[in-house]
């Protein structure tokens, strides 16, 4: 397959940023669509200019290092699917594809199309945790767990730290990843004692990083690889509320 | 030492500071806001009863609660509740615009939306229509400046003048696909913004709120429609 | 060198609980005084940096990733072991020891796995407690499966991703910790060497990622949780990152390196499509449950599957294997399909593959039973290779997934450079010859949560440690070198990529030390890497400047480190005249094709000593005693 690509390229993080036009001639439907541009960047080092840099690590769609706006979608335009785990036969041949790193002031972009998502983990260091100090914990099974809760709590818990949804969303809100954190623990019998504690603190420090608020437009559920529902931003805002008053 | 954990309790939670809590306000006082739309819709269409029936009914909003409270005292506090209610909810309005702005500083090349509705998008500038809108509608009713030919009291009278001219209906009829679109997106965002939704009424509830906001769009835009077409006059 | 395993004594059921009795503790106001150093945030850098600091040790931890939530363990999926025997069934902790070390085909240490055993059973109590979201059954009980061709059901999983749910409960461990002010976290940090003062491991150097510059981070211990080395093959199941760089820096400074042969060649992953693949992707065992592995049994049939009728068909694990059949162990299921496909009877691009047919079970079972079974993998199947598995049989292809190798470390898991110690899966570990599914994520969790906190306090409490700071001499040194060495690679300005150099080292490796290795394809091999690794020197093209983010380089340096290591595993293959478990050396094999070992002169852990690039390695081995298991022949007739 031929393909034009425009990658956002950008030498730092105060650097001026800008499309560059590639053209791959040799691209392949069985082709992720990080091996088109490491494809793409074997060219580039055969002409030795710099590669693009981006992040990826675990390629099967699970570490949430990847990540790039691709045609105006995160992720690309496959449903439920990391860049990593997109492949070039949902493209048509001589198709021409924008690539874009995340924006949103929360995540500064580093390098091309790699930003920093440290604004994350400071959110669950804020309290995105239960405590349970090494050997202090009771016989597994003397906590039952109902296996709707269970099973709810495994849905939010599947969230990857991607930031997809920051990156979706028209406000650049946050509130998918904390919701889906809020109500993982929240969920949980084990979580009960912090609830309060947690839900007030992780707002408290997303707001801190600067996202914007959640007008619920659901673009984050759409672009989220993992299909976390938007019902658990209701979730979030109900603890909230919760912790707010009680 | 071992270390005491645990999440550490937040310092006073403020509902006005968190983007959360300013969104809770925003719903809570949209709430009110659409209350009234409500009660305001059904208290309108009583001009299909006739100029006596609606000039009763507004009468009747001065003098409801004699002999406890007396003339327009209930009208007043409502009056004040709803503009304490506008206020908040501009205000909120504001702040969280701000912020989600800010979040982004620099745009996308190209953002593509796929589950966001148009209802939700114009939010933002539908609610300073909304606001102006108001603000004529205000001055044609209430105070009589815009009115073409205002009579104090007669309140049937002053919608009939007004609606018989019809760029006054046409603006009306925007305004009212306006506050319906606020609406549509507004309840439902309402809902869960206030924590409120749940798994069960997914597949319903944004259709209800669909045909609820139509409902109250088809409410109003019948009475300017039924004036210009001679129904009412 | 001197191997001291430091097994305590008594017995085997004992041995655990004396030695935490025996051993000397750290005075709590001293704790905080110690620094320690933890690389890697992975199930095992994670779960020990977060005890340490529990515990109250000043505690840095690194990694190379952008956030430590992100570190390889995130993508394990099956499950992980414990005895607690909730089915019922008879599971006990000696019955996980004894499947643990027969697994590992009697090359783990007995005492060793029985620990690992014991404390299995606390790490599910830890993560639940941590809110671990494991699967459970309607009563609100833990679930389990059974796993990994062993008879009792003792696998916890959370759906598909239990590695995932484990690292997310390790990681919030991590950050309370890090909130707390107790762990400093370093992400998007390399280590690109150790720092060994006066036989002690004293410190790190590392390399910031973003910029580039160079640190050097001084400590009383350091402790690599820094995984495997698959990635050795260039394609495997492992994350893209995973590299040998900090064991074979730690063996370079005098840690002997245990095993490194032993690699795991996983049956079930998605076969290679063009030459482009960059890494392959593993389908979870558990679809052998139900599959059913074929290939045609002319040479060369091109028809497609559902035109070729049942009895063109050669269903050769169920044939060769009548009673374990499609569930023979992970090394002999891909030893199997390797044969087949170099008979020229594998199946798609290439004929690297065999088909994994469901078809049988859809009929059987109907469609709905199979979705809910295995659902998100035929859709993970399907997004990668576009094909429709309830249609078109899947195909399949062994494809290298862990390593059982890994820094020599004795029963307090340190490694004969005192102060430093491995964990996970960067150790040789408890798992012998061949790893049991579901127990690296078992044994990562244990050294890290169970293990280390405790052994450490031992060394610490009695070692003398002067103050260092970097600006010792050694540091210093040890930071130039790294320098040096950085700077020697941008230098080098030649015609080919990193990534060219790795593909064609990896491509040597799967061909002369992969699924089955001989003499003479070593000995080849063993040249072959020297006379690559000097074009590596004199051509390799990196670009880019070393005070910035450079991939390239980053991949360089790892790429450099896999070249010097490769030789190391081809001398251990070399060495190791039997075959046991992964390691299948052609010329040792009963007449039916199954492995031989030689118990009378392998029944031990080799362990190598680094003497210089290039130079012959010098072996040192820890003989293997087995009192409470029998050594026998596996057997999966
Ligand atoms: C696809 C797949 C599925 C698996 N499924 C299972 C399963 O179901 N059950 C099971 O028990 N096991 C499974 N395994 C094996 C298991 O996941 C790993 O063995 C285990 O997670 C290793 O954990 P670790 O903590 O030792 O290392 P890792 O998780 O690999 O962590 C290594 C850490 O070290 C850091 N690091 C490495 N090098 C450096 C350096 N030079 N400088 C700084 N930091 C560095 C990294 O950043 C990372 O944080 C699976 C493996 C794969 C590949
Ligand atoms: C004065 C004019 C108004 C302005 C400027 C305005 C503005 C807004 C804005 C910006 C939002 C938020 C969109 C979002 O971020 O989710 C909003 C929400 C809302 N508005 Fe208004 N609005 C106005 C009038 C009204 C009126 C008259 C009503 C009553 C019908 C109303 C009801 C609502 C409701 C229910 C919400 C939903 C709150 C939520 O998202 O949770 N608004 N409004
Ligand atoms: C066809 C549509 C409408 C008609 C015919 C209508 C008619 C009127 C009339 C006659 C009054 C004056 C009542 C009085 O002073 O006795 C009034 C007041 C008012 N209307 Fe409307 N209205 C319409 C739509 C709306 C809408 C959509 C809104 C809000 C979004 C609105 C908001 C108000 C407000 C705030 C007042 C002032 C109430 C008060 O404090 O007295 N109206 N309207
Ligand atoms: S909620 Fe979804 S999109 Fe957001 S970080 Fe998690 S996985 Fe990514
Ligand atoms: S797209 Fe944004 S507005 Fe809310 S529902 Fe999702 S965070
Ligand atoms: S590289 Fe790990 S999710 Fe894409």
């Amino acid at each position: 397959m031929k393909l034009t690509l425009h990658v956002w390229r950008q030498a730092g993080p105060s650097a001026r940023g800008r499309f560059v036009r590639y053209d791959v001639p040799d691209g392949s439907p069985d082709m992720s669509f990080l091996e088109l541009l490491d494809v793409l960047n074997q060219q580039l080092i055969a002409r030795k200019e710099e590669p693009i840099a981006f992040d990826h690590d675990c390629r099967e769609g699970i570490c949430g290092a990847c990540g790039m706006v691709i045609n105006g979608r995160p992720h690309g335009p496959q449903r439920a699917t990391t860049a990593c785990q997109l492949h070039l036969r949902h493209f048509a041949d001589g198709a021409e594809i924008w690539i874009e790193p995340w924006r949103a002031r929360a995540f500064p972009i580093v390098k091309d199309l790699v930003v920093d998502r440290a604004a994350f983990d400071r959110i669950v260091q804020a309290g995105g945790f239960i405590t349970a100090r090494t050997g202090s914990a009771p016989e597994a099974n003397s906590i039952l767990v109902p296996k709707p809760a269970a099973d709810l709590a495994m849905d939010a818990a599947a969230c990857i730290g991607c930031g997809a949804c920051v990156a979706a969303c028209p406000n650049a809100s946050a509130m998918l990843f904390v919701a889906a954190k809020v109500s993982h623990l929240g969920l949980l019998p084990q979580g009960q004692p912090e609830r309060d504690a947690r839900v007030m603190q992780l707002v408290a420090q997303m707001d801190a990083e600067g996202f914007g608020a959640c007008s619920n437009h659901g673009e984050c559920m759409a672009a989220c690889p993992k299909e976390i529902s938007i019902d658990f931003i209701a979730r979030l805002n109900r603890d909230y509320i919760r912790g707010t008053f009680l | 030492m071992a270390q005491p954990l645990a999440v550490q309790p937040s310092a006073t939670p403020s509902l006005a500071r968190s983007l959360i809590g300013m969104k809770a306000i925003m719903a809570t006082s949209g709430v009110i806001l659409f209350l009234f739309v409500v009660g305001h819709l059904l208290g309108n269409l009583k001009v299909f009863q006739g100029p006596e029936h609606f000039n009763a009914y507004a009468e009747g909003l001065r003098t409801v609660g004699a002999p406890f409270l007396g003339r327009g005292q209930l009208l007043w506090v409502v009056r004040v509740v709803l503009l304490f209610a506008l206020g908040a909810h501009i205000w909120a309005a504001i702040a969280v615009t701000r912020a989600s702005w800010r979040a982004r500083p620099i745009g996308y090349q190209r953002l593509e939306s796929t589950h966001t509705t148009y209802a939700a998008r114009t939010m933002r500038w539908g609610g300073v229509i909304i606001l102006l809108y108001v603000i004529y509608h205000l001055l044609d009713f209430t105070f009589g400046r815009v009115n073409p030919s205002f009579i104090p009291g007669d309140a049937y009278h002053n919608v009939v003048a007004s609606f018989r001219l019809w760029p006054v209906s046409a603006f009306y009829g925007v305004a009212m696909v306006v506050v319906g679109l606020h609406v549509y997106h507004g309840v439902w965002s309402a809902l869960q913004t206030l924590g409120l939704h749940r798994a069960p009424t997914e597949r319903w509830r944004r259709g209800a709120a669909g045909v609820i906001a139509a409902a109250i769009v088809a409410g109003y835009v019948a009475i300017p429609a039924a004036v210009l077409a001679g129904w009412l006059r | 060198m001197e191997l001291r395993p430091q097994i305590p004594a008594g017995a085997l059921t004992d041995k655990w609980e004396r030695h935490r009795a025996e051993i000397r503790l750290v005075n709590p106001a001293n704790k905080l005084k110690h620094h320690i150093i933890v690389v890697g945030s992975g199930l095992a850098g994670a779960s020990a940096a977060a005890s340490l600091a529990e515990l109250g040790y000043d505690v840095s931890c690194f990694c190379f990733q952008d956030s430590p939530r992100r570190a390889h363990s995130i993508a394990a999926q099956g499950g992980i072991n414990a005895a607690k025997n909730y089915q019922n069934d008879g599971d006990s902790v000696f019955r996980l020891f004894y499947d643990t070390v027969k697994g590992g085909d009697f090359r783990s240490r007995e005492a060793n796995v029985y620990r690992l055993a014991q404390i299995s059973v606390d790490i599910i109590d830890q993560c639940v407690a941590q809110g671990v979201p494991f699967a459970r059954e309607y009563g609100g009980l833990l679930a389990n499966r059974s796993f990994g061709g062993v008879q009792v059901s003792r696998t916890f999983y959370a759906r598909g991703q239990t590695g995932q749910q484990l690292l997310l409960g390790a990681y919030q461990a991590l950050s309370c910790q890090i909130a707390a002010g107790k762990v400093r976290m370093y992400p998007r940090t390399e280590l690109l060497d150790v720092v060994v003062i006066d036989g002690r491991a004293r410190g790190i150097v590392t390399r910031s990622l973003v910029d580039g510059t160079l640190a050097t981070h001084t400590a009383d211990a350091v402790v690599l949780a820094t995984g495997g080395y698959a990635n050795v093959y260039y394609l495997s199941t492992n994350a893209k990152g995973c590299n040998v760089t900090a064991i074979w820096r730690a063996h370079k400074r005098g840690a002997a390196f245990a095993n490194p042969c032993f690699t795991q060649i996983h049956p079930t992953c998605i076969p290679v499509t063009g030459p482009h693949q960059s890494k392959l992707t593993l389908m979870s065992e558990s679809l052998r449950n139900d599959g059913r592995i074929w290939v045609p049994r002319q040479r060369g049939d091109q028809r497609p599957p559902d035109q070729i009728p049942e009895n063109e068909r050669d269903y050769y694990l169920e044939r060769l294997y009548p009673s374990f059949g499609n569930l023979a162990p992970r090394d002999i299921a891909s030893r199997r399909a390797k044969e087949v496909c170099d008979e020229g009877r594998g199946v798609g691009p290439g004929g690297h593959g065999v088909y994994l047919d469901l078809r049988d079970a859809i009929r059987r079972l109907g469609r709905p039973v199979i979705a809910e079974r295995y659902g998100n993998l035929f859709e993970m199947y399907q997004r990668i290779t576009g094909e429709n598995p309830y249609v078109v049989p899947m195909r399949i292809y062994p494809a290298p997934h862990y390593t059982m190798g890994g820094l020599w470390v004795d029963y307090n898991l340190m490694s004969t450079v005192e102060g430093l110690y491995a964990i996970g899966e960067a150790n040789f570990s408890d798992h012998g010859a061949n790893r049991l599914g579901a127990s690296a994520l078992m044994q990562g969790l244990a050294d890290g949560y169970f293990v280390l906190p405790y052994t450490i306090g031992d060394y610490l409490a009695q070692a003398k440690l002067p103050k260092v700071d970097a600006g010792h001499a050694a540091a210093r040194q040890t930071e130039t070198e790294v320098a040096e060495r950085t700077r020697r690679l941008l230098l080098v300005n030649g015609r080919r990529s990193v990534d060219t150099f790795h593909r064609e080292l990896g491509r040597l490796m799967w061909d002369r030390c992969g699924m089955s290795r001989n003499a003479a394809g070593l000995k080849e091999a063993i040249q072959r890497i020297c006379v690559l690794r000097e074009e590596f020197w004199q051509d390799v093209y990196v670009g880019g400047r070393g005070e910035d983010l450079n991939q390239s380089l980053e991949h360089a340096g790892r790429v450099a480190d896999f070249f010097e290591f490769a030789e190391l595993m081809c001398h251990d293959a070399l060495e190791r005249e039997e075959s046991c478990g992964c390691h299948f050396r052609e010329e040792y094999q009963t007449p039916e094709g199954e492995a031989k070992r030689d118990d009378a002169r392998f029944s031990h852990v080799a362990a190598w000593e680094f003497t210089g690039v290039g130079k012959a390695p010098v072996l040192h081995r820890e003989p293997l005693a087995f009192e409470a298991v029998h050594l026998s022949q596996r057997s999966y007739k």
